[in-house]
């Protein structure tokens, strides 16, 4: 069959996804530190900003998206520091599963474990700040995981890169949240617009545009790179 | 040979620079609406050029590099980001001084000098992930990596810019559309730019040959340990 190689890739991709996830939901090391880190944050905003000014509904998707990325470096940090115990890594790069489908595998297990914790977030960010997100549900989600997806390329990518590093903890938001600004502008922007109640189309249309571009162009660049960043 | 082209190029962009900037601050008459500053403009504009056309050059030379895996062009690619980096600063600060006297602040949030921002704080990171990788052909793989993630984000930062709204002065060059400098004032900004552009390449020619006595020093004791 024409398609069997592709078959072939996605039982790969699949196959390390659940790993990861069933490693994770075993230990929930990640997912814990993850949820309290977003929950704390979110309280630390009611001090930064008067939460109960009409003004700080114009920052609601600033907010939460820093709320995201800072929560979701925790996740991407283990994704790879998890494999280095009893030398996984070596034996995950030794195996018969490509790089690229090693690479898909552990985003989709940290694009379902960042939603998770998004998920969780946007319901405490709702219940404190009065925010009534239900209005554009739907746009919300596909902006939500157009933005984690973009977060979670990057990121997992350059959890690869970081994992032997002494300094791996602090190179990776260094070098993640400057490369991740335009898909972070686009979500912020659309966010804010989508829990104000603005559906997407006529302005903000540009700024999914720029989300959808920003995901397939290092989606190609990750899947071409991974490769290079695990095996030399 | 070598040597003598170095010492050649620093010559031609010691006295290009002099003579520049006699023809800056002595020559040029004060600009109309905005006075002596707009002189800045002959230092921040090449400056923004070579930074970016820098980070260009570096992501050729790391693609260069993983091809085939000869750190000599590793070598010039870091020579050219450290080179970028600091003429990247130069158009931030001239900028930003710029700004203070005529916009009334030091920095404001225009798409042009976030992108500037950004461009900067990418390749600082590029130039951080480098000083904390020991082996030397493991770093240059890896920063490979990050030079070219972080030259395709470069283009996307610079495409925003174009659906922000922006309080940065337009286009000033004519090749660009809707040029404003008179003829006289933008010829000298060209000799500017190759002057500073001579100055670049020898600073990337001294850079390089760090590099490869750094790499012969590695390998010597590479060589000594083994015995």
């Amino acid at each position: 069959m024409l398609l069997d190689p592709l078959f072939l890739f996605l039982r790969q991709s699949f196959t390390i996804a659940a790993k990861d996830l069933r490693s994770e939901l075993r230990t929930k090391e990640a997912l814990n530190a993850s949820l309290a880190f977003s929950l704390v944050i979110l309280v630390l905003f009611s001090f930064a900003f008067d939460p109960s000014t009409d003004q700080f509904h114009d920052f609601s998707g600033g907010f939460l998206w820093l709320v995201f990325t800072f929560a979701g470096t925790l996740v991407l940090n283990r994704s790879f520091a998890r494999e280095l115990q009893n030398d996984c890594l070596d034996a995950l790069v030794a195996s018969p599963v490509p790089a690229s489908a090693l690479f898909i595998g552990k985003a989709l297990a940290n694009l379902f474990l960042l939603m998770v914790i998004e998920f969780v977030s946007l319901l405490a960010f709702a219940f404190f700040y009065d925010v009534n997100w239900t209005r554009q549900a739907w746009s919300l989600l596909l902006v939500i995981a157009l933005g984690t997806w973009a977060l979670t390329v990057i990121g997992t990518v350059f959890s690869a890169l970081t994992v032997n590093l002494r300094l791996r903890e602090l190179m990776l938001p260094t070098l993640v949240y400057p490369l991740l600004i335009p898909a972070l502008m686009a979500a912020i922007l659309l966010t804010t617009d989508l829990l104000g109640g603005t559906p997407i189309g006529g302005e903000n249309l540009i700024w999914m545009k720029v989300l959808v571009a920003f995901d397939v162009i290092f989606t190609a660049v990750a899947l071409a790179m991974m490769d290079t960043v695990l095996v030399g | 040979m070598r040597n003598k082209f170095l010492y050649g190029l620093s010559a031609l962009s010691a006295l290009l620079l002099t003579w520049n900037i006699y023809k800056i601050f002595l020559v040029m008459p004060d600009e109309l609406n905005q006075g002596a500053i707009w002189r800045i403009f002959y230092f921040h504009v090449p400056a923004a050029m070579l930074a970016m056309t820098g980070f260009g050059i570096g992501m050729g030379f790391s693609l260069a590099y993983l091809f085939t895996s000869n750190l000599r062009y590793d070598g010039i690619a870091e020579g050219v980001v450290e080179v970028s980096l600091v003429f990247a600063a130069v158009n931030l600060v001239t900028g930003s001084i710029w700004a203070r006297i005529i916009w009334g602040v030091w920095w404001a949030w225009d798409a042009r000098l976030t992108s500037m921002l950004v461009c900067w704080l990418i390749f600082a990171g590029y130039l951080m992930l480098r000083r904390a990788i020991e082996e030397p052909t493991q770093r240059a793989r890896l920063s490979a990596v990050v030079s070219i993630f972080g030259a395709v984000d470069v283009v996307i930062v610079w495409k925003s810019i174009e659906w922000f709204r922006t309080i940065h002065p337009g286009p000033v060059l004519s090749v660009r559309q809707g040029g404003g400098m008179a003829p006289g004032m933008e010829a000298l900004m060209y000799w500017n730019l190759l002057a500073l552009l001579a100055l670049a390449i020898v600073l990337v020619m001294v850079r390089m040959r760090q590099a490869g006595v750094s790499r012969e020093i590695d390998s010597l004791r590479r060589l000594a340990h083994s015995y």
